[in-house]
């Protein structure tokens, strides 16, 4: 066999990549299509054929015929250790593309494997078996391709052998299919009757389907056009990293999100909207006249303005602005759910900012799209959501820009990525509360008081003991002239908080809006006492973070048998008996406090003790 | 104009590369010497310019590499003025561990897996650079690009994090690492033609030339140097091979092949007809053998 390899190599030159999805139910045939691309483009090894041959006859379903599907299958030997439900990325190439194919599991439990697999597809392959026709697993999977932007579906309705190869069978099903996806975005769809197993339609334009007169399924992936340029695209280039080397040289590096920009022109940057103009642009080590979508550039502007990681250089009018509120589509991906009120890190492309959830507006039934109340989003589930964040960051729509308009959800302890979301569009709301700057402030007014404002966070199992030694250090500050403010979780939920119970959501915005009106005595200049059982890590996170410096963590700490036998309130025994539902410690975990900065045993020291204690740290740190 | 698929290769592999400069306390590169590491290097290189590449390389040498790759690696390093750290496990040095005395899987272990742990744990590396690919082999088809490993170096392929789109989620605790592999999308193929198209240097052990070699169990060993121990009866016979994979000398097989240049090379290729890692001798101890040592720490 002889090979033009010169000819062959100025032919790879122009190839182009294509990354696709294949989705569709658990038994329309997803893996014997895989198999059969993998083998066609001659990409299974002669060892691993011969493998094939003889697994094939043993254990196979097609006789003395090869069984593809043995291929992907086999290829996933390890099944059993649970990975098969992840995201695996296979390769094949033809003479004119090369294709990454997103294998991902049909299974209904595994949507955000699915999403994460569309994330990066330009063109969705959706199996439909023609003796099954749509399944609710076929619309599902059309729901989450379309809501990830991807514009390209291909409807390969397969095992058309088993239908004789019925042309009426194959309208039906497309035209079904093009009734139900008329309300989704979809720019084209393409259908093609195909027998993965047989080879129809596969590669070429099988005899058995006289009647069809389009594309092969390869001849469709080789010659789609997708991540077409939309007529005008203006300049969009998130600014990765900042290449310093001298006082000469200072590059701005990144990948090209959207359009073209040439040396000269006038740019923007997002947020600060300083001017300047493009004087040298650098793709890979090479010197350019221009850069475009999808190339990774280094360039440098013409003035010196101040530049960093997470700005958008924009072409001069460019409408993209920073926003802190916005609406969005979130898919939640962990098994901790989504609790809104919650801190997280939401992370755009190269920003991020931490933020959270101000409103679950709705969850999207996934079978039947229809909008349903929820409080939180477990696993999977898909919502719409306000999110709030601490800082502006430049977003667009997401469909109108997919680098600007996508983001993960980082959890702050774990820092495990347990959602993504796509922005709907920006809300205004935040522009129009001012934040008065008063002259007279916190200083001015804890200095009259003579002493320096703090927030005493107590938190610890019901019957620690919090509230007897709270207002044990209340009276000792009294009487040492100072200014105090005491909150009891008893008297603030008999109040301001009084719409509230004890579910994991409420608890969240329970101590959300406790940790605000603290944040607002601290203003006031008060020594303020919080005495809550604040059972969850993240919500006491979340006061920190709003205190800063401000607040000091005192843990009372109690075996739960000595706070059980106290019993102060006869609560536990509601708990046992069942009568009160998520009581912490009963039934709602508590998270112990990992390096609070007063730690009392209250079943070792006194109450009078304990304060005392706690006092002493308020003259250490010179508060008063 | 549209990008070639190389072109689109290149520049994801240089964001990811940026992504880690810009996030990382202290990244480095692992370089292997082999083809994949020379495409990543060249990546690196292209990154980062006008600017040196800013971060180390790092060579795991377990004292049993090919004689040439060796000289390769120090000419690239000097050509390049690149800062490289070279690590050996002392240890296993001094207790004598080597393919022939304690057999592949110890020496892989102990000079390599335990070698990087160590070197990690020295120079207190949070991000490290790999050359992997996923067309490799299938337990690399789901590793993440930026693949998470535990404060003790440990992959667990049940709890990835999801990587979606090209946001990259480099957060991690004091101690825990991660490998970053920008070639994940990089077939061998792709990786031939980057080099063809680039003129990227490789070891001349890729090339087809005369070279002493003993049969063993039919794999073709390179006697490279005199710590081959020689069966009865057994003489290195002169044959036309090259290396489709380097690695350990007396681990890795060479192929009969008379492709002399790198179209050669590529033509070989695209006839060929068994899977690249055949040469691996690794891959033979144990079935689930490349999961497995991921899992311990392997790279």
């Amino acid at each position: 066999m002889s090979i033009d390899v010169e000819q062959y190599l100025v032919e790879q030159e122009n190839k182009q990549l294509l990354r696709f999805i294949t989705c569709g139910s658990v038994d329309d045939g997803k893996s014997t299509l895989i198999g059969r691309l993998l083998y066609e483009s001659q990409l299974i090894f002669d060892d691993q054929l011969a493998e094939l041959k003889s697994t094939s006859k043993k254990v196979g379903t097609q006789g003395d015929d090869i069984d593809f599907a043995l291929l992907v299958d086999g290829l996933a030997a390890e099944m059993e250790q649970g990975i098969t439900i992840d995201v695996a990325y296979r390769f094949f190439s033809t003479d004119k593309r090369k294709f990454i194919v997103a294998d991902t599991p049909g299974h209904e439990q595994y949507t955000r494997n699915m999403a994460t697999g569309a994330s990066t597809a330009d063109v969705a392959i959706l199996l439909v078996d023609a003796r099954a026709g749509l399944l609710p697993q076929t619309c599902r999977h059309s729901y989450i391709v379309n809501m990830l932007g991807v514009k390209n579906i291909c409807l390969a309705i397969n095992k058309m052998d088993l239908v004789d190869y019925s042309q009426e069978v194959f309208e039906r099903i497309k035209a079904e299919f093009l009734e139900f996806s008329a309300d989704l975005n979809f720019d084209e769809i393409v259908s093609i009757p195909v027998s993965a197993l047989k080879g129809d339609n596969i590669i070429n334009s099988s005899t058995n389907t006289q009647w069809y007169e389009g594309d092969s399924l390869i001849q469709y992936l080789e010659n789609v056009k997708f991540n077409t340029e939309k007529e005008f695209q203006a300049f969009t280039f998130p600014v990765q990293w900042v290449n310093r080397l001298s006082h000469e040289f200072r590059g701005f590096c990144g990948l090209v999100a959207e359009g073209s920009i040439s040396e000269g022109d006038e740019i923007v940057v997002k947020p600060s909207n300083k001017r300047s103009n493009i004087k040298k642009i650098l793709v890979a080590d090479n010197y350019s006249s221009s850069c475009s979508m999808g190339q990774s550039v280094t360039i440098e502007l013409a003035d010196e303005i101040d530049v960093s990681r997470g700005n958008i250089i924009c072409h001069k009018d460019s409408s993209c602005d920073a926003v802190d509120q916005f609406q969005g589509k979130l898919l939640w991906m962990d098994e901790e759910k989504m609790v809104p009120g919650r801190p997280y890190i939401f992370r755009f492309g190269v920003a991020e900012s931490s933020g959270s959830v101000s409103k679950l507006r709705h969850r999207i039934n996934i079978n039947t799209f229809v909008d349903e109340a929820s409080s939180d989003l477990e696993l999977n589930e898909i919502g719409i959501v306000n999110i709030a964040l601490d800082k502006k960051i430049v977003m667009e729509p997401y469909v109108d820009s997919k680098s600007l308009g996508s983001f993960i959800v980082i959890d702050k302890m774990t820092n495990n990525t347990v959602g993504m979301g796509l922005v709907n569009f920006a809300l205004r709301r935040g522009d129009n509360v001012y934040w008065h700057n008063m002259e007279i402030n916190r200083d001015s007014r804890s200095e009259s008081k003579n002493q320096k404002p703090v927030v005493l966070w107590f938190t610890g199992l019901s019957g620690s003991g919090k509230s007897t030694i709270a207002n044990i250090v209340e009276k000792k500050l009294y009487n040492l002239g100072k200014h105090t403010m005491l909150l009891d979780g008893d008297n603030v939920r008999h109040g301001l908080n009084k719409d509230l119970g004890f579910t994991d959501v409420d608890r969240v915005e329970n101590i959300r809006r406790i940790a605000n009106v603290s944040k607002l005595m601290l203003d006031a200049g008060l020594i303020t006492i919080v005495s809550f059982i604040a059972p969850f890590k993240a919500e006491r996170d979340l006061a920190k973070d709003l205190m800063g410096a401000d607040i000091l963590e005192v843990f009372i700490d109690v075996p739960i048998e000595v706070a059980e036998s106290r019993d102060p309130k006869g609560l536990y025994k509601k708990a046992r008996s069942g009568d009160l539902k998520n009581f912490t410690g009963i039934d709602s975990p508590y998270e112990k406090p990992e390096n609070p900065d007063i730690h009392i045993e209250s079943d070792k020291t006194s109450a009078e003790d304990a304060a005392e204690l706690i006092v002493n740290k308020l003259i250490q740190k010179e508060a008063i | 104009m549209s990008q070639t698929h190389l072109d689109t290769l290149e520049a994801e592999s240089i964001h990811i590369m940026r992504e880690v400069v810009a996030t990382a306390d202290n990244p480095m590169m692992l370089y292997s010497v082999g083809k994949d590491s020379a495409v990543m290097l060249h990546l690196a290189m292209m990154a980062f310019y006008p600017n040196k590449i800013p971060f180390p390389l790092m060579h795991v040498d377990t004292t049993w590499k090919f004689k040439e790759m060796i000289a390769f690696r120090d000419k690239t390093v000097s050509d390049l003025d690149l800062e490289l750290i070279v690590h050996i496990n002392e240890d296993g040095l001094d207790k004598g561990v080597g393919p022939f005395s304690h057999g592949s899987t110890v020496h892989t272990d102990v000079m390599k897996t335990q070698a990087l742990k160590q070197a990690l744990d020295k120079y207190t590396f949070d991000i490290a650079f790999g050359g992997a690919r996923r067309d490799e082999e299938k337990s690399r088809a789901k590793e993440r690009i930026f693949s998470f490993r535990t404060d003790k170096h440990q992959w667990d392929p049940k709890n990835q994090r999801p990587e979606l789109w090209n946001i990259y989620n480099a957060k991690k605790h004091k101690g825990e690492s991660i490998r970053v592999f920008p070639l994940s999308n990089w077939t061998e193929l792709d990786v031939w033609q980057y080099i063809y198209r680039e003129s990227i240097p490789i070891v001349p052990l890729y090339f087809s030339a005369k070279r002493p070699v003993v049969e063993r169990d039919g794999v073709l060993i390179l006697v490279d140097d005199d710590r081959l121990p020689l069966n009865e009866g057994e003489t290195p016979m002169m044959k036309d091979v090259r290396f489709r994979t380097l690695g350990c000398y007396p681990l890795t097989g060479a192929v009969e092949s008379n492709a002399k240049t790198l179209q050669d090379i590529i033509q070989e290729m695209l006839v060929s007809i068994t899977s690249e890692r055949e040469g691996r001798i690794i891959d033979f101890d144990s079935s689930e053998s490349m999961e497995k040592k991921k899992q311990g720490g392997y790279f």
